[in-house]
């Protein structure tokens, strides 16, 4: 890692206050949906951040693109911390950070033009006259395999996969530097996902951009992504390069997350860990090491103790208690 | 599963045709799908969205979705007797108790409204007329029992928001499997879930059918689950059964090449990371379907013949089918 | 081929009046009922009559013929070809009144929908988009337009500002805002959990051009639904409150005066009040079927209202 990184995340919280009442409610307690989470993401390289649901993937990505404000931490594009910015500062971010959502039957307005979707940062920035916005989404349709004439249309006249092209063309409007890519291919059939995947590589080939991969699926992450970040109930667990972590898996939880990826294949999996129970309220979790009521190495210090992410080799770092001994 | 199932079939499908009759025309959404399920066997029903699967499930159960479906041909043999000519009471008595079924979202499949208890006790007593409420009772203890829910005597009381997703699949798998059904349909049971959370259900449902030996037919998208879960496999495309046979020889030398392209287009978690094989293209649409093989127009070996006729079933191995005609009998 | 042909499911329950309103020819399985031809005839016909009431009516609404005072309708005993549908007590042609009369009832209507729809939907958009105190502070406000006595509020209205349409039309905007600020509020709410409007928030949108360019047309078809079905109301509404002397000051014909005049003499000369009954029933049946079928074609979710 030479250069500076894009973006950098660090000790990132948001705590959502949970309470009862209607008019004047009482403030019980706090759901620490994302707790303490730092990364980085480097310019046209893609990060995946992996867990189940719950572990606080979604609401890091919503604060990266400032939907949310964190509860404490930073976030920095290219140095400069992005929860203070006002006004054009503000719209200057937008620019640069964009998204693309699972789900492409919510993610566009159903009474607009397909083109006029694409548009709309080119629009709201000023960008240019219409001629040449028309020109710019003609350009981009072309780039997501779509027909320039399609602008025309109404998304209900697309099929799923379409459309999450057409939010991809849309997120790339802007030309921005980072794309945060929430599940964007799990709602898309099995064919079709393939043909996004390779998508979204063709574009980072050619546009530079990086991505911020938000996926629970193992397989599509070790496609997309350089590198990894495994999430479990607010907390980073494991982070790694993606073929380091896929060739040495480390933590007890991602070792069970890859024993539970189903392979598409008959013959036997490989050594499995079966998780007893279920992930616990993110309410109140577990003290000490969060995953120590369901990990099968639970020592008694797990639940006193909270592990710090350590090294285990180059790049690779591990939040476990395992490896405490074995650390330099 | 170490032996093959034996030879006694339990379920038999044959030609079944079910379509939506629209103003706008006839969407052909099963058209001519033909399988057989044997007992204590899985079968996996696979393909994309809007291929038929689920509608193959809801015309067995005889649920067929308000707004022009019917089934207007084909015969469903439950050991022997032929479902679509039973009455609507008749069906009733059969839904639950031989022919069960478990559905994508457990969130919906709960009636909010109600205890777990409750819901339970609505399908034990259907079945167990006459016994009192103690003895109801302890069976619906047991039931959650079976399906490994923890401390099933206090869980028996609450309701279903009080509960996570992969719990309450559980408790729809029990009220499913409370009837001793000879024939579970599980259409898509853990998309909704965690995949760990997965994992664990999978392996329960595999538990409980080496107790009671049902058969299961298992609807899904997901060619993992379909590793992990069956013996044999269909794949579906456009309201037809492209291909069939058992999950090793589909996974390890795939016939037809719809089948072929689908594997090779899942990423794969070990192996180079390259370009991902693509399946060009869409689906035909089911009110315009060619004449021809349904995936001609997708296919990299399309012939002339391709576009002439559909081709016929080929035997292309032991227990192994592919609707192509580019593939030569065994 | 073993399936017994049974009768498609699309024997469903129609009440009494649709089917005779309009009958139900095809038995095919169908989505949406038919267009409800009868009445948007009947809706047309009222509208043709109040834009040409000068061409149609045959008589003037305000003069008094008193010597053919209390005549009953053509196809009485007694009756005159004159008079079609009678006169009342002061020898006024029913008939031309009646056509005037629509008028006022559509004008009404039309500006007190645009006048108190336009603020409930801005009032729902802005609180079901920005949430938080402005959503309790608007919300607190529409509970207590639903508490409010309208009534007694345009009598009140009358008697300070004088009769008049202005006065009826503020009476019942202040009625109508209310509930079309509370339903489309619930429906921004549900919007406003859509990918779209977060991503327009990432795409660099205001919050007021999110509301005007993302949410306002999604739920216009909602309001257009809440216009149909609340055109009733407001006849209804300014019959009442005419008949109660706080509408449009009389000679000026409006449906609800005319039933007001006639109410003295139900018994010997029904028809100066039951006229006008019935057109104020036809209409608004008309505008209720039609808003049904309306929301059905644009959007069946509103089923509940």
């Amino acid at each position: 890692m030479s250069a500076a990184p894009l973006l950098r995340v660090e000790g990132l919280k948001k705590h959502f206050p949970f309470g009862k009442g209607i008019l004047f409610a009482r403030i019980l307690g706090h759901i620490k949906a994302v707790d303490d989470v730092s990364f980085e993401i480097e310019a046209g390289k893609t990060l995946g951040l992996v867990g189940e649901s719950g572990c606080g993937k979604t609401t890091t990505s919503r604060m990266i693109l400032n939907l949310e404000e964190p509860t404490e931490g930073r976030i920095l594009l290219d140095d400069e911390p992005i929860h203070d910015l006002q006004g054009a500062a503000l719209r200057a971010y937008r620019a640069k950070v964009q998204a693309v959502f699972q789900d492409p039957w919510s993610s566009l307005n159903p009474r607009m033009k397909v083109g006029r979707i694409i548009a709309e940062s080119l629009i709201v920035n000023g960008w240019g006259d219409a001629a040449k916005v028309a020109a710019r989404v003609r350009e981009l349709l072309l780039q997501v395999g779509l027909r320039p004439e399609q602008a025309e249309q109404y998304p209900h006249e697309f099929s799923g996969g379409q459309r999450q092209r057409v939010a991809l063309a849309a997120a790339l409007a802007s030309r921005p530097r980072l794309i945060v890519l929430d599940e964007p291919v799990s709602a898309l059939d099995v064919s079709i996902r393939a043909q996004m995947m390779n998508l979204l590589k063709d574009i980072q080939a050619q546009d530079n951009v990086a991505y911020l991969l938000v996926a629970h699926d193992l397989a599509t992450v070790r496609h997309m992504a350089d590198h990894t970040v495994v999430m479990y109930l607010g907390k980073v667990v494991e982070k790694a390069p993606t073929a380091a972590l896929f060739a040495d898996v480390r933590h007890p939880y991602t070792k069970a997350l890859f024993s539970a990826v189903l392979v598409a294949s008959p013959v036997g999996q490989q050594e499995e860990i079966e998780l007893r129970g279920e992930v616990p309220s993110p309410l109140n979790p577990p003290s000490g090491c969060r995953f120590h009521t369901r990990c099968p190495y639970v020592m008694p210090r797990c639940s006193q103790q909270e592990p710090a992410l350590r090294e285990v080799s180059p790049g690779h770092t591990v939040a476990c208690h395992l490896f405490d001994a074995t650390s330099p | 599963m170490s032996d093959t199932p034996s030879g006694d079939t339990v379920l038999e499908v044959r030609d079944l045709h079910t379509h939506f009759f629209l103003r706008r025309g006839v969407v052909k959404a099963v058209d001519g799908v033909s399988f057989s399920l044997k007992r204590g066997e899985v079968l996996g029903l696979v393909g994309e969205s809007g291929c038929g699967k689920s509608l193959t499930a809801l015309s067995l159960m005889r649920l067929l979705p308000k707004g022009g479906a019917r089934t207007i041909k084909g015969e469903v043999l439950l050991g022997g007797e032929n479902l679509l000519e039973r009455t609507p009471a008749e069906m009733r008595a059969i839904r639950g108790r031989r022919l069960s079924m478990v559905l994508q979202d457990p969130q919906t499949s709960l009636n909010p409204v109600f205890t777990v208890g409750d819901q339970l006790r609505e399908a034990i007593e259907r079945r167990r007329k006459g016994a009192s409420l103690a003895e109801i009772m302890k069976e619906a203890v047991a039931a959650l029992r079976r399906v490994e829910i923890a401390a099933p005597e206090q869980r028996i009381g609450q309701y279903p928001h009080q509960m996570s997703g992969g719990m309450k699949q559980r408790v729809v798998g029990a009220i499913a499997i409370s009837g001793e059904p000879e024939v579970l349909i599980a259409d898509e049971p853990t998309t909704a879930l965690d995949v760990t959370i997965q994992l664990q259900y999978l392996k329960l449902l595999k538990r409980l059918q080496a107790e009671n030996g049902m058969a299961i037919l298992f609807i899904t998208h997901d060619f993992g689950v379909v590793g992990r879960m069956c013996d044999r496999v269909a794949v579906m495309y456009a309201g037809r059964i492209v291909e069939c046979g058992p999950v090793k020889q589909i996974f390890e030398a795939p016939s037809h090449p719809y089948t072929r392209a689908l594997i090779a287009s899942v990423p794969k978690m070990t192996g180079t990371v390259g370009r991902l094989t693509t399946i060009e293209g869409q689906p035909p649409s089911l009110m315009d379907l060619p004449k021809g093989c349904r995936f001609a127009s997708r296919c990299g070996l399309v012939e002339q013949r391709c576009l002439d006729a559909y081709p016929a079933t080929v035997q292309v191995g032991e227990a192994h089918t592919a609707d192509c005609w580019k593939v030569s009998p065994s | 081929m073993a399936i017994a042909e049974r009768p498609p499911p699309s024997a469903e329950r129609r009440s009494l009046w649709r089917v005779l309103l309009w009958p139900s020819r095809n038995t095919r399985p169908r989505r949406t009922a038919r267009v409800p031809w009868v009445p948007i005839a009947i809706i047309s016909v009222i509208i043709i009559m109040a834009i040409f009431a000068p061409v149609l009516a045959p008589h003037s609404p305000i003069d008094q013929t008193l010597r053919d005072k209390l005549l009953p309708p053509v196809w009485m005993e007694g009756g005159s070809t004159r008079y079609l549908l009678g006169t009342d007590a002061f020898g006024r042609d029913i008939l031309s009144r009646l056509i005037y009369g629509a008028r006022v009832s559509l004008l009404v209507a039309l500006l007190a929908l645009t006048a108190g729809g336009g603020i409930g939907l801005t009032v729902g958009i802005v609180s079901g988009y920005l949430g938080g105190a402005v959503d309790a502070v608007l919300m607190r406000l529409v509970d207590a337009a639903f508490t409010f006595p309208a009534i007694l509020f345009a009598l009140l209205l009358a008697v300070t500002m004088g009769q008049g349409l202005g006065t009826l039309v503020i009476a019942i905007s202040l009625l109508l805002w209310a509930p079309f600020a509370r339903v489309i509020r619930g429906e921004v709410l549900a919007l406003r959990q859509r990918d779209f409007v977060a991503l327009a928030k990432v795409r660099g949108c205001s919050a007021a051009r999110i509301m005007l360019t993302h949410i306002l047309p999604n739920v216009l078809n909602t309001f257009m639904v809440l216009v149909t079905l609340n055109i009733g109301v407001v006849i209804i509404a300014e019959a009442t409150l005419s008949f109660l002397g706080a509408g449009v000051p009389p000679p000026t014909p409006t449906w609800g005066l005319m039933i007001s005049e006639g109410r003295g003499r139900i018994a010997d000369a029904w028809w100066v009040a039951l006229i006008p009954g019935i057109a104020i029933t036809l209409l608004v049946l008309s505008v209720n079927l039609f808003g049904d079928w309306l929301r059905d074609r644009l959007d069946p979710r509103l089923r509940q209202l």
